[in-house]
């Protein structure tokens, strides 16, 4: 049983990379998410079902994940424009910041997609609603991440959101085999799913982690509500505007 | 090194609310020069500088940067050789990063590829130049940027923009979110990089007294326009009661005080 949740966390953890890297780092809600976790799935299951290595379709399922992205990414710059904690400080440094959308959105779907893949391999199977409630389950793994360790270093925010699919899956395990003693159906895990995001939201904030309370903050405002106040920025929301506008 | 050439700003052209923000605006900014820009509020002073970064691109006109034109070369390319401070001390720096993470960023500007190079090397020289800020910021590499107070975020943008050697700073009232003696730290920093660094320099206030105060050169703007370009020796002889005067022999109207805030 250990065994089978850790590689469960381990397998969907490659998602929630995908999702930690546009939720948290890009302050982007993606939707694709939903959409190229089946996709990678699909495509792993044509490519074994007709015989072709799993290495190539492990690659395919990426690339395919990463030209979704590719495609959400296009539309919201072309038509939306702002991203990320602070798009000026990206400008300011002499990047482009498309490009740097481009590259984590399209990162954050091929991770996702290759996660669809792996768990297609893992369950056997592929169809679409794989993706059901994808984003919901992601979320509620990189937030028990957050509950469980603190930091601001890359390595262990990488670490954190492994361990914390790990222990949604747990979760998800326990609900599943043991519910029934309390007549809990497959359905309501969506409700514990719900009630661990609420939870693990109430508990984090209480703690006073300032640094990932972005949720709801413009990106522009470096993503702290409660730093929002020192400044005004109308220049900010000039240059947003023209960007967006052009 | 930076050349105007007949430049004009046109917001929603051909509709009701059509906006001539900058209208036929020539100048040159020598290198070497520090430029103080006082001026009203929606006189332009910000759409000029956001024509200058590549933040808008010009109605009509160039922009010529050492005799190239950049009129339509995006900001970001821009951004390697100008350096831009904003009045929001949020936009400098990224909150959810620590200040070393957030001071590699700044020190890769301009080059290429991915590198984790993080080192003890690195973070003494980092530690060396957080030290000159003297606001105890050496001790903190490890704490997040979103913790530090504005003024110690402004300082910080100031001291990462200054270590990439930009060609052109260009500063918009950025000690105007501070409170006064926070504002007062962040002035003199400013002030103390620019003349070790010998950076040419453009400074939106709206402190008369600091326009006159410092720099070799005052513009002052109205209604999308530079009316005034006061540099040498008159600009050394300047006053308040001065400069109030020569708007009204330009504009033949009275410059309201809080026009062009007189604060102290
Ligand atoms: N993105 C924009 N879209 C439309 N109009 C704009 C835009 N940016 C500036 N304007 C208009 O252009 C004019 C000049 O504005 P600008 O921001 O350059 O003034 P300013 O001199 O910087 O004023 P302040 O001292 O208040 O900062 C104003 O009338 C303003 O409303
Ligand atoms: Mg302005």
């Amino acid at each position: 049983m250990i065994e089978g949740i850790f590689v469960e966390g381990l397998v969907y953890g490659i998602m929630v990379l995908g999702v930690f890297i546009t939720f948290r780092i890009l302050n982007f809600p993606d939707l694709t998410v939903d959409g190229s976790f089946p996709l990678g799935a699909a495509i792993m299951a044509i490519m074994l079902t007709r015989g072709s290595s799993p290495w190539l379709a492990l690659m395919l399922a990426l690339t395919g994940g990463i030209l979704a992205g590719f495609v959400t990414a296009l539309i919201h710059t072309k038509l939306i424009g702002a991203m990320g904690n602070n798009e000026q400080m990206v400008i300011n440094q002499g990047v482009n910041p498309e490009y740097m959308k481009l590259i984590g959105v399209g990162l954050s779907n091929g991770l996702v997609a290759l996660s669809g893949a792996f768990v297609a391999q893992f369950q056997g199977f592929a169809d679409v609603n794989l993706g059901q409630g994808i984003i919901v389950a992601g979320l509620a793994s990189v937030m028990m991440g957050e509950f469980i360790l603190r930091s601001n270093k890359i390595a262990i925010l990488t670490l954190r959101v492994l361990l914390g699919s790990i222990l949604y899956r747990g979760l998800m395990y326990l609900g599943r085999y043991y519910g029934y003693y309390i007549n809990l159906t497959p359905s309501d895990l969506r409700l514990i799913t719900g009630l661990l995001i609420v939870v693990s939201l109430i508990v984090t904030q209480l703690r006073g982690e300032r640094k990932w309370s972005g949720a709801g903050a413009a990106p522009l405002n470096g993503g702290d509500p409660k730093q929002g106040a020192v400044g005004t920025a109308p220049d900010a929301k000039e240059a947003a505007a023209t960007r967006g506008s052009a | 090194m930076i050349k105007m050439v007949n430049i004009s700003k046109v917001f929603s052209p051909g509709t009701v609310n059509e906006n001539a923000a900058i209208r036929n605006v020539d100048l040159v900014v020598n290198e070497g020069d520090f430029i103080t820009i006082i001026g009203s509020n929606g006189a332009g002073k910000t759409t000029l500088f956001n024509l200058i970064s590549g933040n808008m691109i010009p109605t009509e006109g160039q922009v010529l940067i050492n005799g190239r034109d950049v009129s339509k070369e995006q900001e970001f390319k821009r951004a390697r050789y100008i350096g831009r401070i904003f009045q929001d001390p949020l936009l400098g720096t990224a909150s959810t990063m620590t200040l070393e993470d957030n001071m590699m960023i700044t020190h890769r500007k301009g080059r290429k590829g991915l590198r984790i190079s993080l080192n003890n090397k690195m973070r003494e020289f980092f530690r060396e130049k957080l030290t000159s800020l003297e606001m105890g910021l050496e001790d903190r590499l490890k704490d997040n940027v979103g913790l530090l107070s504005g003024g110690q975020r402004q300082a910080l943008t100031l001291l990462t923009m200054v270590i990439s050697r930009p060609e052109l700073i260009l500063l918009d009232e950025h000690t105007a979110a501070l409170d006064p003696r926070n504002a007062k730290i962040v002035l003199e920093l400013t002030m103390r990089f620019i003349n070790d660094y010998g950076l040419t320099t453009m400074m939106i206030t709206h402190n008369m007294n600091h326009a006159i105060q410092y720099g070799n050169r005052l513009l002052m703007m109205d209604k999308g326009e530079i009316i005034l370009d006061i540099s040498g020796a008159e600009k050394e002889a300047l006053t308040v009661e001065k400069l109030v005067d020569k708007f009204h022999d330009i504009r033949k109207r009275t410059l309201e005080s809080d026009e062009v805030m007189l604060s102290t």
